[in-house]
Order: C-alpha cells, then sequence, then structure tokens
C-alpha cells in the first residue's frame, strides 16, 4: 500500500480552477451591476461620513426669506424647504441618519435572530420548538403592523422606530439560519466534532456557525435595503424622527404637505431612498450570486429540452451495421463551463441489436451515464453539447432530426429508467396520472381507455392491485415499487429499446435482483434492447450479453459478458474486476488501483491509463491508442494486452 | 472460557418517536433496534450486515454513544460506559471510535485537516502542541497520506483520500474499539479496495477491534471473523463468517446471499413475492420475514423465533423456527 | 383532506390566542401609568382614575385580561377617545375598506409575479429576463410611499386620469365603477414590491425545478416541452411560490398603511397612524388584533392550498 500515497500525492493538487477559493471580492467586481451598486453606495456613505466636513449650510437653520426656492438656485444646489432650510445639506445628513439607523437595525436583527435560529436548529426538540413557536407568534403579525404596535407602546421617535424595525426583523433571520443550521446539524461532521470530544458549545460556535455565516451575510444584504426603507417609512408617518432631527423619510413627509405646490420638497429625498436602497440591493444581489453554492455550480440554470448539437463537421454518410437497431458511431459529448471544456465522452461507438442487452461499465466519472444520455439528447445544456458523431436509430441520424423528432421518439421508440426511483417520478402527480401522459404522449387514446392500459402495465411489471395503486402518489410507494413504475413507464410505448441509467444502484440486493430479473424477462418477451449502465460487473453478469468497459471517456475494451469476465485483456478491465470482493471468496487477496482516474479536461496524451497501468512502457505515452480488433466480437485499447494466455493461467 | 468480550450488548433497543403529545394523543413509534445482544471479542472484526432500514446503523450510533438505546445495556470493557455517555460521551470516545459512511459530509468543510485531527488530541487525550505535532505525523503516516495535505481543506481531496482522513480522526483517540459504518460504500469500486486493505493493516498494527457494518454482502465477508444479519431492527443469524456465509440457516440470510449479484453469475435467484419490508408502524407479530419466507408457518406469524444455537454448531444462531439445514 | 383542513382551523385557534395576549400585553408594557398615557398629559386626575378603573388597570394582570378578553368575546372592544364611538364599529368600517385595497393588490401582485417569474425563468438570459430582473428590482428597492406620491402627481394632477385620493368621489360619487377608478393607483403602488417578491421567487423556483431528475423523466417521456413547463415545472414551482404569497399577504395587509395615508384611503392603516399620534390606544389594540387576526387566516388559506397541491405534505 505504500505506493498509493506517492501515487495520489500529484492527484491531489488542488486544481486551482474549479476546486480552489476564488477572491470572492474579485467576482463580485465582475458582476457589473453589483459594482455599480458598489460605487453608488460607497459616494453615499461617503457623502454622509464627511457631512461635517463638507461645505454645506446648517440643515437646520431656517429662513423664511428663501422659503421654496427650485433647485439649481443660486446658493441653494436643490433648493429650499418650506422653512428655507437648504436641502442638498438636509438630504446629506438626513442620509447619515438613515444609514445609521438602517444599518443599526441590521446588526441587531441579525445578532439576535441568528443566535436564537442558530441554537434553535441545533438543540432541535423542545427547545427548537419552544423558541420557533415564540418566532411564529411574532410573525403572525403582520410585519409593519407590530412596527406600529411597538411604536405605539414607545411613543414615537427615532430610536424607538429603529428598535421597532429591529424587533420585526428579527423572526426572519431567526427562520433563515435555523433552517440552514438544523440541516448542518444533521451531518455527519458535527457527530464527528461530538465524537472528537467537543462540548455543545464548541460544536454550535465552531463547526457550525461558520458554515451560517455565508447566509447570515446574505440575509443581512438582502434585509438592509429593505430596513432603511422601513424606517424612512415610519418617519413619512411622522413615527420616526422628530424635528428638528430629519432622515430622509422625515423629509419625504414634510414634503408630502406641498405635494402640488413644491413637488421637489418631496421627490428629491424619494430619489435619494429609492437610489440608496437599489445599491444596497445590487450589492446584496451581488454578494448572494457569489456566496450562493447553487448559482456557482450552475445549478440555476434552466436546461434546454434537447442537448445541443453543435459537430464542428457534418457527418459523413453512415450506413448502419447490420441487425443494428441503434448504432452510434464517433461520439464525443463535452461540457462548457466558462472557458474550461470537460471531454466527459471523447469519441464512441456502440451498438445494439435486437432484444440485446449491452453493459457499460465504469466508475464515476468515466463518462458512462453522459454518453448514454447523449443518445436522445438528454444531457443538460447548458453546459453540455455534442461535438461529433452520428447516433443512428434504424438508420435515422438522431443529431440532426428535429427537436419533435426527437421528442416523438423519446418514450416511443428509445425510453428510460434512470437510478433513484423517487427523484425520477414527479412528488405532485399520481402514478396514474404519470403513466396515462407517457401513453398519451404517443398513442391518440382517451382517458379510460389510457387508464386501462396503465392499469396493464403496472400488471406487467408485476404490481399487485394494479388499479388502486394507479391512485397512490410516488412517496406512498416503497423503492422497489417506484422502480417497477419506472420500467412500466418506459414500457409505455412499446420502445424498441431501453436505456437503463443504473436502475438498481439505489435498491437494496433484494429488491435489484427482483428488478434485474423483471428487465430480464421483460427485454425476452417483448425483444426489447436494452442500454444497462452500472459500476458494478455482479450485475453485468446478471442480465448483459455485452460488455463496453469505459475508463475516462472511452471504451477501453468491449466483448461478451463470459469472454471479458474470464479473460480480460485489457488492464483496467482485469484491475476492475480484482479490486472488488466476491462472494464466496472471502480469502482473495484485493488488487486496489493506484491513484486517480484523470481529470477530463485536463488529458494524457497516450493511453489515458497509463499513469496507473503496472504494464505501461515508453510507448504507451507518445500519443493517442486506437480501439482495434482483438478476437472475434472483441475490441480493446491498448497496445500491450493481457494475453489470453496469461489470463488463463 | 474464552477470556470476557471487548464490548456485549444486552437486549439493546432504540425506539423513535412514541410518546405522548401535548394533548395526550399517542405518536407513532418505531422500534430501530429491538433485542439485539451480541459480544464483540478483542481483535476481532464482527460484521453486520442488512438493507437498509434494518436497523444497523441505528445500532453503531448506539455502540459510539451518539444515541442512546432506549432500553438493555451496552457494556465496554467491563464498564457500562454507553449510559454514561450521556452525561460525558468524552470517556466513551478514548475507547470506542466511529467511521462514517459519507467521507466528505463527515469532514467540515470550513476546517483544515490539521483542525479536523488536533480535535480529539486536544478534547480527548489533552496533548500538548509538541506531542500533537509528533501525533499528527504518526497519523498521516498511518494511512498513507502525505504530512502536507494537513493543511488542505476536505474539498480538495477525493473520496478515498477524504476516506482515509475520517480512519485518521477515529485512530487519533488510540480507540481500542472501531465501529465502520458502511465506511466504503460512498466509494468508487477501485478506491474501495484502498480503504479496505488499509483498514486491514491498522487493525493488526494497532490491535484494534472492529464493527463492521455494511450492505455489501462480499466486502463484509471478506473483511469479517463473524457476522451478524439484521432484518427489520433484529438480528435474525449470527455467527462465524464462514459457517454463516457457507451454510446461512436463516431464509432471510438465504435470500439475501442468492441475490447478491457476482460477476460470473448468470442469474439472480429471485423470489417472487411482491412484498418488502412491513410497515415500521404496523408491524407483525410475530417474524417479520414471514410475508417473504416461502418455508413460513402460522407458528412462525403468531410469535416471535428465538435466535436459538443451531444444531450442531455451538457459536451460530438463528432466529427461525424453520431453518435450512447445513450443508 | 377534510380532516387536515379541520386540523388545520383547530391549530389557528391557539395562534389567535396568543395574539390576544402579545396584543394585550404590549398595550400592557405601556410605560408609566397606561390611563395618562391614554388620556394625555392634561387630563385631570379624577378622568384618569375614572378611566383605569373602567378599564379595570387596578387589578391584577391576568384578571384584567381576563375581562379584556371576554369582553372581546362580546364584540366589546372599549370604546375610542378620539372618535366618542365603540372602537369595534370604527374598527370594522375601516377594516373593510383596506380589504377591497389590499385584497385587489394581493390579486394583482400573485398574478403579475408569478407571470413575470415564469417568463423570466423560460426565457431564462434573454433580453426580456434581464428586463424583468431590472424592473423587479426596482420594484423592490423603491418606496411605496414615494412611488405613490409620483403616480399623484403623474396621473392624478397632470394627466387627471384618476383621482388623487379618497374611496369615492365626494359629489355624486358611488358605485363600483367609481370605486374601481379611485382603486386603481393605491392598489398598483402596494401591489408593486410584493409583485417583485413574488417573481423573483418564481423565477428561482422555475429554474431550480427544471433541473430535477423528474422534469428529465417528463422530457424522456416524449412529453411536449410546453407541457413540461407549465404542468409539470409550475405546479412544483407552484408549492414553493404558495406560502410566499401567504407572507405577502401581510406586507400588503401592512403596506396600507403607506398607501392609505398617501391617497387618503379610508381604511385602517390611516386609522391606525392617527390613532397612534393622537395615543387612542384602544383603537390601536383593536386595528391590530383585527388585522393580524385577518394575517393569520390568510396564512391558513396559504397553508391549506399549498396542501391540496402537495400529497407530500397530508
Amino acid at each position: 500500500m505504500a505506493e498509493a500515497s506517492t501515487a495520489t500525492a500529484p492527484a491531489a493538487r488542488p486544481r486551482k480552477r474549479s476546486s480552489g477559493r476564488p477572491d470572492n471580492l474579485g467576482l463580485l467586481l465582475n458582476n457589473r451591476l453589483a459594482t455599480a451598486g458598489l460605487a453608488i453606495f460607497a459616494l453615499i456613505v461617503l457623502t454622509a461620513l464627511l457631512a461635517p466636513l463638507l461645505p454645506l449650510p446648517d440643515p437646520d437653520v431656517t429662513a423664511p426669506a428663501d422659503r421654496l426656492l427650485r433647485p439649481l438656485s443660486e446658493g441653494h444646489l436643490l433648493g429650499t424647504d418650506a422653512l428655507g432650510r437648504d436641502i442638498l445639506s438636509r438630504l446629506v445628513w438626513g442620509s447619515r441618519v438613515s444609514l445609521a439607523v438602517g444599518i443599526s437595525a441590521t446588526l441587531i436583527a441579525a445578532f439576535f435572530g441568528s443566535l436564537i435560529g442558530l441554537v434553535a436548529g441545533y438543540a432541535g426538540g423542545r427547545v427548537d420548538t419552544l423558541l420557533m413557536r415564540g418566532i411564529d407568534m411574532v410573525m403572525a403579525f403582520p410585519y409593519i403592523l407590530l412596527a406600529l404596535a411597538i411604536v405605539a407602546v414607545l411613543g414615537p421617535g427615532l430610536l424607538n422606530a429603529l428598535y421597532a424595525i429591529a424587533v420585526v426583523n428579527i423572526p426572519f433571520f431567526a427562520r433563515n439560519i435555523r433552517g440552514i443550521a438544523l440541516g448542518l446539524s444533521r451531518r455527519e461532521f458535527v457527530d464527528a466534532a461530538r465524537l472528537s470530544g467537543k462540548s455543545h458549545a464548541q460544536i454550535l460556535f465552531i463547526e457550525v456557525l461558520p458554515n451560517v455565516l455565508p447566509v447570515i451575510i446574505i440575509t443581512m444584504s438582502t434585509t438592509v435595503g429593505w430596513m432603511i426603507l422601513e424606517t424612512a417609512g415610519l418617519s413619512f408617518l411622522g413615527l420616526g424622527a422628530q424635528p428638528p432631527q430629519a432622515d430622509l423619510g422625515s423629509m419625504l413627509g414634510d414634503g408630502r404637505k406641498i405635494l402640488f405646490t413644491a413637488p421637489h420638497v418631496s421627490i428629491i429625498p424619494g430619489l435619494m431612498i429609492f437610489a440608496l436602497v437599489m445599491s444596497i440591493n445590487l450589492i446584496g444581489d451581488g454578494v448572494r450570486d457569489v456566496l450562493d453554492p447553487r448559482l456557482k455550480s450552475g445549478a440555476l440554470t434552466r436546461p434546454v429540452a434537447r442537448t445541443a448539437v453543435m459537430r464542428d463537421h457534418a457527418p459523413g454518410k453512415f450506413l448502419p451495421s447490420p441487425g443494428a437497431v441503434l448504432d452510434v458511431r464517433g461520439l464525443r459529448t463535452e461540457f462548457h463551463f466558462g472557458r474550461e471544456i470537460f471531454h466527459a465522452v471523447g469519441g464512441v461507438d456502440m451498438r445494439l441489436g435486437q432484444g440485446e442487452c449491452l453493459g457499460i461499465v465504469g466508475e464515476s466519472g468515466s463518462g458512462k451515464s453522459v454518453a448514454a444520455m447523449s443518445i436522445m439528447g438528454l444531457v443538460p445544456t447548458p453546459p453540455g453539447r455534442i461535438t461529433q458523431g452520428v447516433a443512428l436509430l434504424d438508420g435515422e441520424d438522431l443529431f440532426s432530426v428535429s427537436d419533435e423528432r426527437v421528442r416523438q421518439l423519446r418514450g416511443s421508440a428509445v425510453s428510460h429508467v434512470f437510478q433513484d426511483p423517487l427523484s425520477t417520478l414527479h412528488p405532485l402527480f399520481t402514478i396514474g396520472d404519470q403513466l396515462i401522459e407517457a401513453i398519451q404522449a404517443h398513442q391518440p387514446l382517451g382517458k379510460a381507455r389510457a387508464t386501462e392500459k396503465a392499469a396493464e402495465l403496472l400488471k406487467l411489471v408485476r404490481i399487485p392491485n394494479p388499479a388502486e395503486r394507479l391512485k397512490a402518489y410516488p412517496h406512498e410507494l416503497s423503492g422497489g415499487m417506484r422502480q417497477r413504475v419506472c420500467i412500466a413507464m418506459a414500457l409505455a410505448g412499446d420502445a424498441r429499446i431501453i436505456i437503463a441509467d443504473e436502475p438498481t444502484t439505489a435498491l437494496d440486493v433484494t429488491v435489484q435482483a427482483q428488478v434485474l430479473s423483471l428487465l430480464d424477462a421483460l427485454r425476452r418477451e417483448n425483444n426489447t434492447g436494452i442500454l444497462f449502465i452500472t459500476h458494478d460487473f455482479g450485475v453485468v453478469s446478471a442480465i448483459c450479453d455485452r460488455v463496453a468497459v469505459m475508463y475516462a471517456g472511452q471504451f477501453v475494451e468491449t466483448g461478451t459478458t463470459a469472454e471479458i469476465l474470464s479473460s480480460p485483456a485489457h488492464p483496467y478491465t482485469a484491475k476492475l474486476i480484482d479490486c472488488v470482493p466476491v462472494l464466496g471468496q472471502p480469502e482473495r487477496r484485493l488488487d486496489a488501483i493506484e491513484g486517480r482516474p484523470p481529470v477530463v479536461n485536463d488529458l494524457p496524451v497516450g493511453c489515458r491509463f497509463a499513469p496507473r497501468c503496472p504494464r505501461a512502457r515508453e510507448d504507451c505515452r507518445t500519443g493517442p491508442i486506437p480501439l482495434t480488433r482483438f478476437g472475434a466480437g472483441r475490441e480493446v485499447r491498448c497496445i500491450h494486452p493481457l494475453t489470453r494466455e496469461a489470463a488463463d493461467a | 472460557m474464552p477470556e470476557a468480550p471487548l464490548l456485549s450488548i444486552e437486549q439493546a433497543e432504540k425506539v423513535f418517536g412514541g410518546g405522548r403529545t401535548l394533548f395526550g394523543r399517542m405518536r407513532p413509534a418505531v422500534h430501530a433496534v429491538q433485542d439485539v445482544s451480541l459480544e464483540v471479542r478483542r481483535g476481532e472484526t464482527l460484521g453486520v450486515v442488512g438493507e437498509s432500514g434494518c436497523g444497523k446503523s441505528t445500532l453503531a450510533r448506539l455502540i459510539v454513544g451518539l444515541d442512546a438505546p432506549t432500553g438493555g445495556r451496552i457494556v465496554f470493557d467491563g464498564r457500562d460506559l454507553v449510559a454514561e455517555a450521556g452525561k460525558d460521551l468524552r470517556r466513551l470516545s478514548r475507547d470506542v471510535q466511529y467511521v462514517f459512511q459519507d467521507p466528505v459530509a463527515s469532514l467540515n468543510p470550513r476546517k483544515t485537516i490539521r483542525t479536523i485531527l488536533e480535535a480529539p488530541l486536544i478534547h480527548l487525550l489533552g496533548l500538548d502542541r509538541t506531542a500533537r505535532e509528533s501525533r499528527l505525523s504518526e497519523l498521516m503516516d498511518a494511512v498513507n497520506l502525505a504530512p502536507e495535505f494537513l493543511d488542505r481543506y476536505p474539498h480538495e481531496f477525493s473520496g478515498g483520500q477524504a476516506q482515509r482522513i475520517g480512519i485518521a480522526r477515529a485512530l487519533a483517540a488510540d480507540p481500542k474499539l472501531i465501529v465502520l459504518d458502511e465506511p466504503v460504500s460512498a466509494l468508487d469500486v477501485s478506491v474501495q479496495a484502498q480503504v479496505l486493505n488499509i483498514l486491514d493493516g491498522l487493525k493488526t498494527r494497532f490491535g484494534l477491534t472492529y464493527v463492521f457494518i455494511s450492505h455489501d454482502l462480499s466486502v463484509v465477508e471478506s473483511v469479517s471473523d463473524r457476522v451478524a444479519v439484521m432484518y427489520f431492527g433484529r438480528i435474525v443469524e449470527i455467527g462465524p463468517a464462514r459457517a454463516v456465509f457457507g451454510s446461512p440457516r436463516h431464509p432471510y440470510t438465504h435470500l439475501l446471499l442468492q441475490s447478491a449479484p457476482a460477476p460470473g453469475r448468470r442469474s439472480l435467484v429471485s423470489e417472487d413475492a411482491e412484498t418488502e419490508l412491513p410497515d415500521p408502524y404496523n408491524p407483525p407479530p410475530g417474524c417479520a420475514f414471514y410475508a417473504r419466507c416461502p418455508r413460513g408457518t402460522d407458528m412462525c406469524n403468531a410469535r416471535q423465533p428465538p435466535l436459538d444455537e443451531v444444531a450442531g454448531e455451538t457459536a451460530h444462531r438463528a432466529a427461525c423456527f424453520h431453518p435450512h439445514e447445513g450443508r | 383532506m377534510s380532516a387536515y383542513i379541520a386540523k388545520r382551523l383547530l391549530a389557528a385557534i391557539p395562534v389567535l390566542f396568543g395574539l390576544t395576549i402579545i396584543v394585550f400585553l404590549i398595550m400592557a408594557m405601556i410605560p408609566g401609568d397606561p390611563a395618562t398615557a391614554i388620556l394625555g398629559s392634561y387630563a385631570t386626575p379624577e378622568n384618569v382614575e375614572k378611566l383605569n378603573r373602567d378599564l379595570g388597570l387596578d387589578k391584577p394582570l391576568l384578571q384584567q385580561y381576563l375581562i379584556w378578553i371576554a369582553n372581546l368575546f362580546q364584540g366589546d372592544l372599549g370604546r375610542s377617545y378620539t372618535l366618542n364611538r365603540p372602537v369595534l364599529d370604527e374598527v370594522l368600517e375601516r377594516f373593510s375598506a383596506t380589504l377591497i385595497l389590499a385584497g385587489t393588490a394581493l390579486v394583482l401582485c400573485s398574478i403579475l409575479g408569478l407571470i413575470a417569474g415564469v417568463i423570466s425563468a423560460v426565457r431564462q438570459f434573454s433580453w426580456v429576463d434581464k428586463t424583468i430582473t431590472l424592473v423587479v428590482l426596482i420594484g423592490i428597492s423603491i418606496p411605496s410611499f414615494w412611488l405613490g406620491l409620483l403616480l399623484i402627481l403623474v396621473f392624478a394632477v397632470n394627466l387627471r386620469w384618476f383621482p388623487a385620493s379618497g374611496m369615492y368621489a365626494i359629489y355624486g360619487g358611488g358605485g363600483p365603477l367609481d370605486l374601481l377608478h379611485h382603486l386603481f393607483l393605491p392598489a398598483l403602488t402596494l401591489a408593486v414590491v410584493a409583485t417583485g417578491v413574488i417573481a423573483r421567487l418564481t423565477r428561482t423556483a422555475m429554474l431550480e425545478v427544471l433541473r430535477q431528475d423528474y422534469i428529465r423523466t417528463a422530457r424522456a417521456k416524449g412529453v411536449t416541452e410546453n407541457r413540461v413547463i407549465y404542468r409539470h415545472a409550475f405546479k412544483a414551482a407552484l408549492v414553493t411560490v404558495i406560502p410566499v404569497i401567504g407572507i405577502q399577504a401581510g406586507f400588503v395587509l401592512g403596506g396600507a398603511v403607506y398607501i392609505e395615508t398617501v391617497f387618503q384611503w379610508p381604511g385602517i392603516g390611516s386609522m391606525l397612524v392617527k390613532a397612534i399620534s393622537t395615543r387612542d390606544l384602544l383603537l390601536v389594540q383593536g386595528g391590530v388584533l383585527v388585522v393580524a387576526s385577518a394575517y393569520v387566516l390568510f396564512n391558513l388559506a396559504a397553508d391549506v392550498l399549498q396542501t391540496v397541491l402537495d400529497p407530500r405534505l397530508r
């Protein structure tokens, strides 16, 4: 095992681009709107901070002679108000007050709210119930109404308005933070910290808090604008700042009385509030975009209905191989993240005959699912795109036909079964609804007839009481039952080919055996071809006629299941078989594969397995290795294959 | 008589839910673990195998003190430490450690590996800085990781490496027993072997005792000296690995072994029954496997079969009224 | 299903009781002598003492609450000192006006917000999406009381399309058309912020849902893209948006305070502001209680609607 550490050391170098921690401020500045917001906000804050140093007239000195001067008047850039006070000066001083109040209220609410949320989420149980009931009680009041009630009790005044706004915002923080803290507290690293001897307080503040901090910051940045708005609102109603003190809201409130005669007195402070809040919200959005992992991972981009096909050059004319229903040639699928290109599938050929079951075996990241999902265009775009190859279904190239044609073929000629039967069924529709929809998508059947057919399908996959089960929702069924429903759905259109992507991986062994034998029986009864994606050679043995072993985006070996299992020719295949324990052979020494698969945005020049291969020689690393014939119906991508004799011995 | 067992579990029980609501209505209760008794001997690996929902992970959490049993006793090295764990988990944690299923989720994403590994050294052993430094390099060496990894963050590691860090953390406090909860299930097959081999090496090097929990029969078979098979919260069969896998007595163990796919095995014998697990909120009065069992009789449905020694083998027990014959 | 609704209704009762406790406590927390606070500092000592006895303020807190709640059940919320009429009469009269305004705004913001959010998500990154995103951002940043003033200036003062204030025209007013005419500007102003919030959330929810495995399943079945978006994705997104619409009901009810003041709408909001400045605390108490109870019922409706859509919650 000593070699494992040396082999893995270089591979573990952090990949700066995808895994490193990019400079958050840099990311924020990349966002043009957020930068604009930051600039405006900085300007306002700076002016407000420097107010005592600026050559401004006293904001509170009245001059009845100069009352209601229009903007751009001599000596009063923004004019004067009803008492002849300089509006510009009042605006700057008022912003100072509004900012101070808004930010203080945010800090108070964030502190108490986060504390309540953290404790409730971490402690759970009774403490959680008690705290959250209290929060719910506060939230049972319409937000502003509660603030009004608090001001009513405390009496009008700026400080009281601040308290009121802070108090009514505590529930927002508490709820948000509690949700996150609750999720984190169930994570294994919290248990691990307990077993490391840490106390609850240490875990809460040292382990959980740092993970919650981004959420606190996001919540703060999205609420501070709102709080400024609300304090301004209270002042506008005359319940906040009291004369002679003025904030932006009270200036606006004063101006309202003379709206028709001197609109500038109210328009200007309103504009200022708007600019301030808008700039803060722009920054808040930017901060959220930077800190929210979902946005980083692209989880919030909308995938289109079909994978983009962007082939560099038009494919030549291909004639489908005889006997093949599906014939894929030279398939390349890439993922584009910014400037980085991940070659998930790098040139794959596969043929599937009638009623045949072809297994694609590989580890995670080998590209096996992407290759299979590319066929019917189910790889999400963005970021996926098909850049080369053809997929002939009965001679028709699936990559050239119209979107509508692909839609017609999906679920009728080619259907799919996916891995996790819970997430692949729509939680809000009944099993019946979803089956009937699959039937009606391709056959003009009435509701009654389609329902009948749906029940027949459930019977076909051996689900008892089919008519009853049609009314069930997915969450009411067990995992095995759900996967049977998915298989029934795949049979709705009399498919010629079923693409099954790890359909039994999420199931227990006994249920897996049930599902596998069902699939095997169905394909024999209906003569349906199955493309079966899996990582498990045991599962392959149970159902597949032929196998293709995939590594780093390419097939490294194809052949019949029996041949490949008994005498693997590619060193990777051999290692993959030898590294798993086999039932009934407990004494077998496990042969680990050192190192890690290459990352598909940084592939080696020669054989992709060479860096981990004990048989690799100099010529393996010089150029790409082609997939070559190795006996009848067998191909290997290796120039120094394990020979038959050696493997048999 | 052999020496006293390192860990002995006596009729452990864990019920989730239950009790009454504020208004006195009964809350639904689930027996996650029921009437489980077993012993773990010093230096052996006890495999616990079963499908999802069988209670094996709950059992693991009971042993390490993350959850308290609602009934029965768990005695470690002659002391009822697990009962004390509610008050002070640290005493138990010095002797019993845990390796988690999801290696990445078990490492705090915002802490360096050094901080993570130091925690047990500080809080459990109270080591000073120099002692910690030397212990850290020992640990990294034990799991075959380069010492410069110490200052990296968890997201920079692959699943296999992260799991080795998890193992190093469990080793840190120099425990006697390590509970491994599906330690390789989240890993790719090529990496599984690396981790299994490391675990094997550590066991002899540090004289450890393992409780190895997995749903994967072949993995359990390859690592275990003795095996316990769980179904629906109970142990249905327990005995030396060779005996349990070689001549399973309980029909459920039988079914499990026949369902497991293996390279070269063409047909999986699949049961006809469409049933899966019984409803945990409404458990059957008798054997939980009755609905799926080809050998079941009225007697099985009426009462719980006891976990009795099977004829002819002293260490092999099965909870079945109609067990399979030995081979 | 109906059992669930009944259960939810029952669960709302303790919440409503909690509300009365909080409202009562807020009044009890008034610093100094409540009677003086209610009557103002110019009140004579005799009046103060009389009020203290009338309000039962010389009794222990719990007893005060029980008396208060008993009166509440008989529809007695006390008398308003400034208006010299029963609080309940005034509050109910005002509340119906608020309900018209806030209800219209709520319907408006739900429809506009959902439509804008769905369009924005479906055409992500297009100019339509960018425009909607910007408009939404402006909508949630703009002070609604200021927007109201601007609208009055433009549409009432300059263009004279809509009246500047009130609920009905003073001379020859009345009837639903006159009401609609007066309702348009304030309802629109009140709806702006909530529309923004709902649109944003709908967009995010749609985008998240469109990445789900079951959407891929729907596509793999050969379901048309329109059906995928408007049936599969929209229904799932709605489940997350509905509770937010419930919360927005609170913002709309509260925001009515500003809008009613700006447009002089004879609702409960403008009543509350006046009552607070004149320290007519019984009126404040009654008003807060009624609006808060209405909000609880709004949220209850949102909960039930969500449960109808999502079978997992049953």
